[in-house]
């Protein structure tokens, strides 16, 4: 307890590769959830204790492909109802799910915890320069009031330059749905 | 189609009944000439022994392997390495196989069987309870359905009742699908009821809590919200009800119960996912299992199943205090996690809901356990959040398989502590 500043933690946790379960490293983190001002995202500050898969092959063949593609990807529900993701979509949600974490840790708080549950439409927007942008809209899931939230977020990604977004906003819910 | 080419591929081996337990068949797409070099040259590697359903011919076309359980680990690594993407088309060769060898000794006269019936994938509310009927026609000396009321809609809630014979036996409640976006949860009750099913007469626990007592299995248990997500709203949780003044429709059933009822642990806005209702069992899906549990005056245990998390839990949800039987619950709990966890490694956590969750009030364990069922546990299937509530799949008989030694465990348990 930090008094006049809010509540830190320290964590020790172990990072897993989504694509490969083998494939470990150790972290460490310290959050800081703020008690003042409670719209401000946690701090967090980490090291990671080991090294990080190269994606560079992966991450070129994707560039590549989405590059030459004739018309800009659009796609929707990925997952689909029965969790089925096709295989040329699997990075799209790979980016989405590295963007969905900045955008959940910016709107975390110590009673909220996000998990990006579902991306139900996703729109690659032409570009004039290098990078590659898509307009998400994702659907969050809170696991502690149970709520799915639709989240708007726009997603700059290049292969050396790395995730970024742009811009992102809560969505209202549709009651009629 | 599928069936004849496994059957094709594998009769050579047949003959000297060669086991193919473990591997799987993998859906691989090239996206180059280079990976389709790749992929040949995988092929003949003879100490890996993979063999091709469906060669390698040109980028974007899928390639179909199997691949021998020793030799999976290398495979994949080999495929992710260079970015060539699969998917697991067949997670287990032998699984197939028996299933087929089922299937072709059937006899002709029956004209759909539970073993037919797709397993590995999710169905539609009319699917489930068409299947319902053909598991009682299959197995009519040991299972029946019975009906305990309608939804809001007026769905009938059927639930399925497990007896080899006696009067009023000691009942164990089995419920799935309360939250009707938990897919895997209606998925792993249909398997699961069909492994009861099958394995009475042949695997000696489950054959001895049936010869003293009697299971209620409620698949769908909530049939108007599990029909919403198939026609409108996947990420739908509640019922369907509506709700006096309110644009928002549906009381969380989970929230609904007459334990600790509209306390903190859940909301008064009707808009909200964990909205408890006007009343406790205002819900005509809940009223009728409390109805019918009290009618029953003898269930002995209430297994509630939901997902995501991989949780095992008791109560309570809507106190800190804990249960009296909690160091039983807990030890029982533990015991459950442990054998989950030793049929592929999927790790769960165990304990009270409001230790290991969240406060949660109105829940249907708490409901049962202070009105006189000791045993009563709810299960948080897989996964943890990667799919969440969209579990792929091809994890439905692996969630059901693991989950199987654990329901066991608690069910021997119940049989050897009468109360």
């Amino acid at each position: 307890d930090i008094s006049d500043a809010g509540l830190k933690y320290h964590l020790e946790l172990v990072l897993e590769d989504i694509l490969d379960n083998d494939s470990t490293v150790n972290c460490t983190a310290e959050v800081l959830y703020h008690s003042g001002n409670k719209n401000l995202a946690p701090d967090v500050q980490f090291t990671i204790h080991g090294e990080l898969k190269n994606t560079d092959d992966a991450d070129n063949i994707f560039y590549n492909r989405i590059k030459s593609l004739e018309k800009e990807l659009v796609a929707e529900n990925i997952p689909d109802s029965h969790g089925n993701v096709a295989p040329e979509m699997e990075p799209i949600r790979l980016l989405a799910w590295a963007a969905s974490g900045y955008v959940i840790w910016q709107n975390s708080n110590e009673n909220t915890d996000f998990q990006l549950a579902q991306i139900k439409h996703v729109k690659q927007v032409k570009r004039n320069d290098e990078y590659l942008e898509f307009d998400y809209m994702i659907l969050l899931h809170d696991m502690a009031s149970q709520e799915i939230i639709p989240w708007q977020m726009t997603v700059l990604w290049h292969p050396q330059h790395g995730v970024q977004v742009t811009q992102d906003s809560r969505q209202p819910k549709h009651e009629l749905e | 189609m599928k069936i004849l080419l496994v059957f094709a591929a594998l009769v050579a081996a047949a003959g000297s009944e060669q086991l193919f337990v473990g591997d799987q068949v993998l859906r691989i797409t090239a996206s180059n000439e280079e990976q389709i070099a790749l992929l040949r040259m995988l092929g003949e590697r003879t100490e890996l022994q993979v063999d091709f359903w469906r060669d390698p011919t040109i980028p974007g076309h899928p390639a179909d392997l199997r691949v021998p359980f020793s030799s999976l680990q290398a495979v994949k690594i080999f495929l992710e390495s260079n970015s060539i993407s699969y998917s697991i088309m067949i997670e287990d060769v032998q699984e197939l196989l028996d299933e087929e060898k089922r299937t072709m000794m059937k006899s002709r006269r029956l004209e759909r069987s539970t073993s037919t019936f797709d397993f590995a994938s999710y169905h539609t509310i009319d699917e489930i309870y068409n299947w319902m009927d053909t598991l009682v026609n299959d197995h009519p000396s040991l299972v029946s359905k019975i009906q305990i009321g309608q939804s809001y809609e007026n769905r009938p809630l059927y639930v399925l009742k497990f007896s080899t014979g006696g009067s009023n036996r000691p009942a164990i409640w089995l419920d799935t699908g309360i939250h009707s976006r938990e897919w895997i949860t209606q998925a792993t009750g249909i398997w699961t009821a069909n492994k009861i099913a099958k394995e009475y007469g042949q695997d000696p626990s489950i054959t001895s809590i049936l010869d003293s007592i009697d299971i209620f299995f409620e698949i769908v248990t909530n049939p108007d919200g599990f029909a919403f997500t198939h026609s409108s709203n996947r990420m739908w949780r509640k019922t369907r009800s509506i709700n006096a003044g309110s644009l928002c429709v549906g009381v969380d059933p989970n929230r609904n119960w007459d334990a600790g009822f509209g306390g903190s642990g859940s909301s008064s806005n009707p808009c909200s996912e964990t909205y408890h209702g006007p009343y406790a069992h205002s819900e005509r899906e809940v009223k009728a299992i409390v109805d019918f549990i009290r009618g029953h005056g003898n269930v002995k245990s209430v297994i509630s199943i939901h997902s995501y998390s991989q949780m095992l839990l008791y109560p309570y949800g809507y106190k800190t205090a804990p249960a009296p039987d909690h160091q039983e619950l807990n030890e029982l709990a533990k015991k459950a996690v442990s054998d989950l966890a030793a049929v592929y490694g999927t790790k769960y956590t165990y304990g009270s809901i409001v230790d290991t969750i969240y406060k949660a009030d109105g829940t249907t364990v708490d409901w049962a356990y202070d009105n006189g069922v000791k045993y009563s546990f709810t299960f948080e299937l897989r996964d943890t959040g990667r799919y969440g509530f969209l579990l792929p799949s091809s994890q439905i008989i692996p969630t059901a398989t693991e989950t199987w030694p654990a329901l066991l465990d608690i069910m021997v348990h119940v049989l050897e502590h009468p109360y």
